[in-house]
C-alpha cells in the first residue's frame, strides 16, 4: 500500500462570493484515496461534501468562486487545468453520479443516445460499435432486456432503473474514480439496496476507487473503506470505517451516531439530538464550528481552528481541542446513554 | 380493549385515467388504496409505511378527507366520516389534522407565522375576543419550542426544523385528538430530525394525541410507533405491533424490506442479503391476486390466483400471505444482483 494515492486532495478551499457575504463552502479539506478503495464522506446539508466533489470535476468554477489548494489525480492538479483538459479527465478519468435521476437524465433523448453520446465524446468509435456498448452496459448495470430498452425515453423508466442508467452512463469511459453524490437518496429502500449492491459489485470488477457522499451512516457503514465527516465546511472527524465507528472521537460524531433511530435497536427509547442547527457558512466565528453544540466545549475551543490531530490508529484523525482521554470518558458515557450533565461530569468538564 | 379512535373500514380510492379532451372516457384507474383496514386506538401511534406508490400518504388524505374516497368508511368516533358533508364535516374536521412532508412548501411565504398558526382559529370563528388568538398562537409557540417573540417573521426566516415546528404548531392549534403525520421528518437533517421526533413524543405524552405516523424509514417508525401497518401497492400486507413485527416479520415483503435498510455497522458490510429484485409495479395494472407476488421469492401459482387475506396469526399479527414466515425463518437469499 506505499504506491501513491490515486487521489490526493490537499487543503483545499471553496468559497463562493453572494451578496450575503463570503459563503466559505469547503474550509480547507485535504484527504488521499487509493485506487480501488471507497471514501465515504458524511454531512449534513451544508457541510460542503458536495462542493468538495463537485470541485474536482472542476463544476463550481465560476466568476465568484474562490478556489485554492491542491487536488492531485494521477500526480496532475486538477485545480490547475484549463477547460479543455478538464473534458478529458470527466468521464474518462473520474465520472460523477448525481442525487436525483431524473434531472441528470436529459428528458427528450433516448437513454441509449445519451450514453452513446458519452462514449464517443471520449472514444473514437463508430455508432453502432458506441451503440453495442451501450446495450453491454445497461446489461452490466442489471436493466432487463437491454436492448430492447436501449431505445426507451427517461421518462419510461423507474427510479431505479434511472440510476442504473445514469451508472451506466458514468461507467462507459471506464473511469478510474467515481464520485457519487447522493446516489441512493432519492430511492426507496429496497432500490437502494439494489444499487449499492450494484456499485459493490462494479467496483470489485472494475477495479476503480469510489467516493460516496451522503448523509447516511448506515450508506457509509455498507460501501466505504475509509469515512471523511465533514462540518461546517471541515474534515472533524477521518478514519478506516471500522475504526470510525468502533472508536469515534468527535463530539459531532458521536452526535450524528446517536441521533439516529437504529432498526436493530430497542424502540420507545429517547432520541438524543445534537441542540440547535449547523451553522451559516457564511461568516463562521473563529473557533471550532460545532463549539455552540457541543457537550464538551470549553474556552479553548472558541480560540483558533482545531487542526485534525491523530486519536487512534491507522492515522485516524479528529479534529478536536479536548484532552483525549476525556474525550473517551465521555465517549464512554455516551454510550451508556447518559444525559448531557452527566456526559461532562464523567468527562469531567467543568460547566 | 377500549373502542377504537379511528377505524378505517375497506378503504378504496381509485383515481381515474381519461383519454381525450372534449369526450372523457375511463381507460382505467390506478388503485391507490384498494381495501383497506385497520383501527387506531387512543393514544396510540400507528405507523404506515411502504415504498412510494404504495399508497400510504393517499390513506392519509383520504383520512383527513382532503380526498375523497371511491368507496368504504372511516370511523371516527363511530361516526363516518366518510359520509359527512358541509359544516358537519367542517366540524369533525376539528379533531383531525395533519403534518405535512415539505416544510417549505405547506406554509404561505406571504403570511406572518403568527397568521399561519392563527388560520385555524379564524376558519372555525375561535377565541373572537381581542388578543385571545395571540396569546393562543404564543403560547402553542412556546409548546412546539420556538420563540413566542417571532410571531411576526416569515416562514423564509426560519430553518427547515423550525418550519416543521411551525407546522405542528398549526396541527395542534385546535386541539385535535389525531395528528396524521406525513414524513414529518424526511426532508430535514439528521440531527433535526430527532429533535422533531423528541418534540411529537412529548406532545402525545402530554396532550394524549393519537398519531398516524407515515414514513418510509423503517428506523423511524419503529422508534415512534406502536402498532404498524406495512402496505404495498394499496393494500395492507402485515400489520403488527412493532417490536413483533421487526423482530419477526412475517410477510416476506416485510422481511426483504427491513433486510435493505443499511445499518450503521461496517461489520455487517458485504453480508449476504435477502434483497428484491425489480421495481414495484404500477398501481394501474397490479398484478393479479397476491400484488407482491412477482418479486417474491415465496410465490407458487396460488399467489397468482388466489388474493391472500389480512389474517390473524398465532402471535395476533395480521398477515396477507398464503406462505408467511415462521418465527426466525430467514428469507431465501436472492443470487447477488441478477
Amino acid at each position: 500500500m506505499s504506491t501513491s494515492p490515486l487521489l490526493d486532495v490537499r487543503d483545499l478551499k471553496v468559497s463562493f462570493r453572494t451578496d450575503d457575504g463570503l459563503v466559505e463552502a469547503v474550509d480547507g479539506i485535504s484527504y488521499s484515496l487509493e485506487q480501488g478503495r471507497t471514501l465515504g464522506i458524511v454531512g449534513e446539508s451544508g457541510s460542503g461534501k458536495t462542493v468538495s466533489g463537485l470541485t474536482l470535476l472542476g463544476l463550481t468554477g465560476s466568476r465568484r468562486t474562490e478556489i485554492s489548494g491542491e487536488a492531485l489525480f494521477d500526480g496532475t492538479d486538477l485545480l490547475a487545468l484549463d477547460e479543455q483538459q478538464l473534458r478529458k479527465v470527466r468521464g474518462q478519468g473520474i465520472a460523477m453520479i448525481f442525487q436525483d435521476p431524473l434531472s441528470s437524465l436529459h428528458p427528450f433523448y433516448r437513454v441509449g443516445a445519451q450514453i452513446i453520446e458519452a462514449i464517443r465524446a471520449h472514444q473514437k468509435v463508430s455508432k453502432s460499435a458506441a451503440r453495442a456498448r451501450a446495450i453491454e452496459l445497461l446489461g452490466m448495470v442489471g436493466i432487463p432486456d437491454p436492448a430492447g430498452r436501449v431505445d426507451a425515453f427517461p421518462h419510461e423508466f423507474s427510479g431505479g432503473m434511472r440510476q442504473r442508467a445514469m451508472i451506466a452512463m458514468a461507467l462507459s469511459n471506464e473511469p478510474r474514480l467515481l464520485i457519487a453524490d447522493e446516489p441512493t437518496t432519492a430511492l426507496d429502500v429496497t432500490v437502494q439496496a439494489q444499487i449499492l449492491e450494484l456499485l459493490d459489485r462494479l467496483q470489485q470488477q472494475l477495479g476503480m476507487a469510489m467516493i460516496i457522499i451522503t448523509h447516511d451512516l448506515g450508506v457509509v457503514a455498507e460501501t466505504a473503506d475509509q469515512v471523511a465527516v465533514m462540518y461546517g465546511g471541515r474534515i472533524i472527524e477521518q478514519a478506516e470505517s471500522r475504526e470510525l465507528f468502533d472508536n469515534p472521537q468527535h463530539p459531532y460524531t458521536w452526535g450524528l451516531l446517536r441521533s439516529v433511530p437504529r432498526i436493530d435497536g430497542g424502540s420507545g427509547e429517547r432520541l438524543r439530538p445534537i441542540p440547535g442547527r449547523p451553522p451559516s457558512l457564511i461568516g463562521l466565528p473563529e473557533g471550532c464550528a460545532f463549539a455552540p453544540r457541543c457537550v464538551l466545549a470549553n474556552d479553548a475551543c472558541l480560540h483558533g481552528r482545531p487542526r485534525l490531530e491523530s486519536a487512534g490508529p491507522d492515522s485516524h484523525t479528529a479534529a478536536c481541542v479536548v484532552g483525549l482521554d476525556q474525550r473517551a470518558k465521555a465517549w464512554q458515557a455516551t454510550q451508556q446513554d447518559l444525559d448531557d450533565s452527566a456526559i461532562k461530569t464523567a468527562a469531567g468538564v467543568s460547566k | 380493549m377500549t373502542a377504537p379512535l379511528l377505524e378505517v373500514r375497506d378503504l378504496v380510492k381509485h383515481f381515474p385515467i381519461t383519454r381525450g379532451v372534449v369526450f372523457k372516457r375511463g381507460i382505467g384507474a390506478v388503485q391507490a388504496v384498494d381495501g383497506v383496514s385497520f383501527s387506531v386506538a387512543p393514544g396510540e401511534t400507528l405507523g404506515l409505511v411502504g415504498e412510494t406508490g404504495c399508497g400510504k400518504s393517499t390513506t392519509a388524505r383520504l383520512i383527513a378527507r382532503l380526498l375523497e374516497p371511491t368507496s368504504g368508511e372511516i370511523l371516527f368516533d363511530g361516526a363516518d366520516l366518510a359520509a359527512m358533508r358541509g359544516s358537519q364535516l367542517k366540524n369533525a374536521r376539528r379533531d383531525v389534522q395533519m403534518i405535512f412532508q415539505d416544510p417549505y412548501s405547506s406554509l404561505n411565504p406571504r403570511k406572518t407565522v403568527g397568521s399561519i398558526i392563527e388560520q385555524p382559529f379564524q376558519i372555525h370563528g375561535l377565541l373572537g375576543e381581542t388578543g385571545a388568538r395571540r396569546r393562543r398562537v404564543q403560547e402553542l409557540m412556546e409548546q412546539v419550542g420556538l420563540n413566542p417573540e417571532h410571531y411576526n417573521r416569515y416562514p423564509h426566516e426560519f430553518s427547515g426544523g423550525q418550519r416543521q415546528r411551525i407546522g405542528v404548531a398549526r396541527a395542534l392549534a385546535l386541539n385535535p385528538r389525531l395528528i396524521i403525520a406525513d414524513e414529518p421528518v424526511s426532508a430535514l437533517d439528521v440531527s433535526i430530525q430527532a429533535q422533531i421526533l423528541n418534540l411529537l413524543s412529548d406532545l402525545q405524552r402530554d396532550l394524549g394525541l393519537t398519531i398516524i405516523f407515515i414514513a418510509h424509514d423503517l428506523s423511524v417508525v419503529r422508534h415512534m410507533c406502536d402498532r404498524v401497518a406495512v402496505m404495498y401497492l394499496g393494500r395492507i400486507v402485515e400489520l403488527a405491533p412493532a417490536e413483533q413485527l421487526y423482530a419477526n416479520p412475517q410477510h416476506p415483503y416485510t422481511a426483504a424490506l427491513l433486510a435493505a435498510v443499511p445499518v450503521p455497522d461496517p461489520e455487517r458490510r458485504g453480508a449476504p442479503r435477502a434483497l428484491l429484485g425489480g421495481d414495484v409495479p404500477s398501481a394501474a395494472s397490479p398484478p393479479s391476486a397476491c400484488r407482491f407476488h412477482p418479486r417474491c421469492p415465496r410465490a407458487t401459482a396460488k399467489c397468482s390466483e388466489v388474493t391472500p387475506q389480512l389474517e390473524a396469526s398465532d402471535d395476533g399479527s395480521l398477515v396477507a400471505c398464503h406462505y408467511p414466515l415462521v418465527r426466525g425463518e430467514a428469507l431465501a437469499e436472492r443470487q447477488r444482483d441478477a
